[in-house]
């Protein structure tokens, strides 16, 4: 999936993934899509839950060996 | 204002006192929902961190500052992260050392009785969890029961009572809790019971644990008189210790009885465990002490703390036994049973030593409330 954005964010412990999901995310135009790489197991549900309150979409999520890797599209 | 850290033993203290504490819980919604902090006198607000991170002035109002306020999230990074933003905006606050993770992992030993001879025998309280394990001391010998992974504390409990470990027993193959105890019977080269029936798949030496086996613990003779009670998994064994106490494993709870369904199919053993519980158990004294290897709402702790019933009390209050109808009872234990717990298949595969997941996997296949039960 094309991404116009990617964020390293592994190695980070919660809540730092989200915090730095949130800064890149405004610097983004709607409909543009944010990658994401994080390694804490709980940003799956945060990043979920964060995007939804957000009115942004999840588009796509991935598991490759212990790093989690989201898509999420500016709402 | 300042933030403090509490740790998971003085929260428990408030549990067990039963004091007022104010929990802002602040991990997503589905996490909060599923498990948190039990107490009576609790207070809650969930509010998830990423709710908060451009402040918290939308909360303030609901926040009692005539009370002590806890911040509490899965490992303790946004607990602290909100516990400072509301101490910028002027109130004291403490957050969860170690967050949900800490509070998943802390036991706290009660005293439950002497024993006859000088012994003693305490109960391992795993408070966020549920789990109870159990401590038999006599005459410089211990004895352990259903013991948890975390097997540093009872190895640190041992010694400070100037113990050996000599026996190390479960009562089943769990499906909830990772077992300790073969890590602690190679630590200190205790002998490690298990019910033959529940171990035809794992992959270590034990000894195999049979009905009517009695073994002493210290030169005082302490007894463990075992009693094959299957339903809950077919090797099911309860402990009658020093003729007082009857350690019930996962068939007997305070206000509920095991779930036949976490091993096998539903239908196979609710037979077995309708015969332990209204056969088997019906012989023994009603004067005897139950001790069971879970609690599962924070109502069944009595005021010091313990998980303790006598057993004649049980047969009069526990719904699961007062079932005269077979078909009812059947209904029960096989329809509408609570989810299974988390990774349960994953966390016997592990107590069979079948696989060998790291620390961090083994916090995250427990996480969670334990479901062994139905009422």
């Amino acid at each position: 999936m094309e991404a116009n954005k990617v964020l390293d964010a592994k190695g980070l412990a919660c809540p730092m993934p989200i915090v730095k999901t949130k800064k890149a995310m405004a610097e983004l135009e709607s409909g543009q899509v944010l990658e994401i790489h994080a390694t804490d197991k709980g940003a799956k549900n945060d990043l979920a839950a964060w995007a939804k309150s957000g009115g942004h979409e999840l588009v796509k999520h991935e598991e490759e060996s212990d790093v989690l890797k989201f898509w999420i599209k500016k709402g | 204002m300042a933030i403090k850290a509490m740790t998971s033993k003085e929260v428990t203290k408030k549990v067990f006192n039963k004091e007022k504490l104010f929990v802002l819980d602040v991990r997503n919604e589905s996490d909060f929902q599923d498990w948190k902090i039990e107490g009576e006198n609790f207070q809650y607000l969930n509010i998830p961190y990423f709710e908060l991170l451009d402040g918290v002035e939308g909360i303030m109002d609901k926040i009692p500052a005539e009370q002590e306020v806890l911040v509490v999230c899965a490992k303790e990074g946004s607990s602290v992260m909100v516990a400072e933003m509301l101490s910028d905006a002027g109130l004291d606050v403490f957050y969860l050392q170690g967050g949900m993770k800490a509070w998943s992992e802390h036991l706290e030993p009660v005293k439950v009785g002497d024993l006859k001879d000088g012994g003693e025998l305490y109960q391992f309280v795993r408070i966020g969890k549920g789990c109870l394990s159990y401590m038999v001391l006599s005459n410089g010998e211990a004895a352990l029961i259903d013991a948890t992974r975390m097997t540093d504390i009872y190895l640190d409990f041992a010694k400070s009572k100037n113990a050996k470990i000599t026996h190390v027993f479960d009562t089943h193959l769990h499906a909830d809790h990772i077992s300790g105890g073969r890590v602690i019977a190679e630590k200190t080269n205790a002998t490690y019971w298990l019910p033959p029936k529940d171990a035809t798949e794992v992959t270590f030496d034990y000894e195999p644990l049979e009905g009517g086996n009695d073994v002493s613990i210290g030169e005082t003779k302490i007894n463990i008189h075992s009693l094959y009670s299957p339903g809950h998994t077919i090797g099911s064994t309860s402990f009658v210790v020093d003729d007082q106490f009857l350690l019930s494993g996962d068939i007997l709870f305070i206000d509920s009885i095991g779930r036949p369904d976490l091993a096998g199919l539903a239908e196979d053993w609710v037979g077995d465990l309708r015969e332990s519980l209204y056969s088997r158990y019906r012989e023994l004294s009603e004067e005897l002490i139950v001790l069971p290897a879970h609690f599962m709402i924070i109502d069944e702790l009595n005021e010091d703390g313990s998980v303790a019933e006598k057993l004649g009390v049980l047969f009069a209050k526990n719904h699961g036994l007062n079932i005269e109808d077979e078909n009812e009872f059947r209904k029960l234990v096989t329809e509408n049973l609570p989810p299974q717990p988390n990774a349960y298949q994953q966390i016997r595969e592990t107590n069979m030593g079948k696989i060998s997941p790291d620390t961090e996997k083994q916090r995250e296949m427990e996480i969670g409330p334990n479901r062994c039960a139905v009422r």
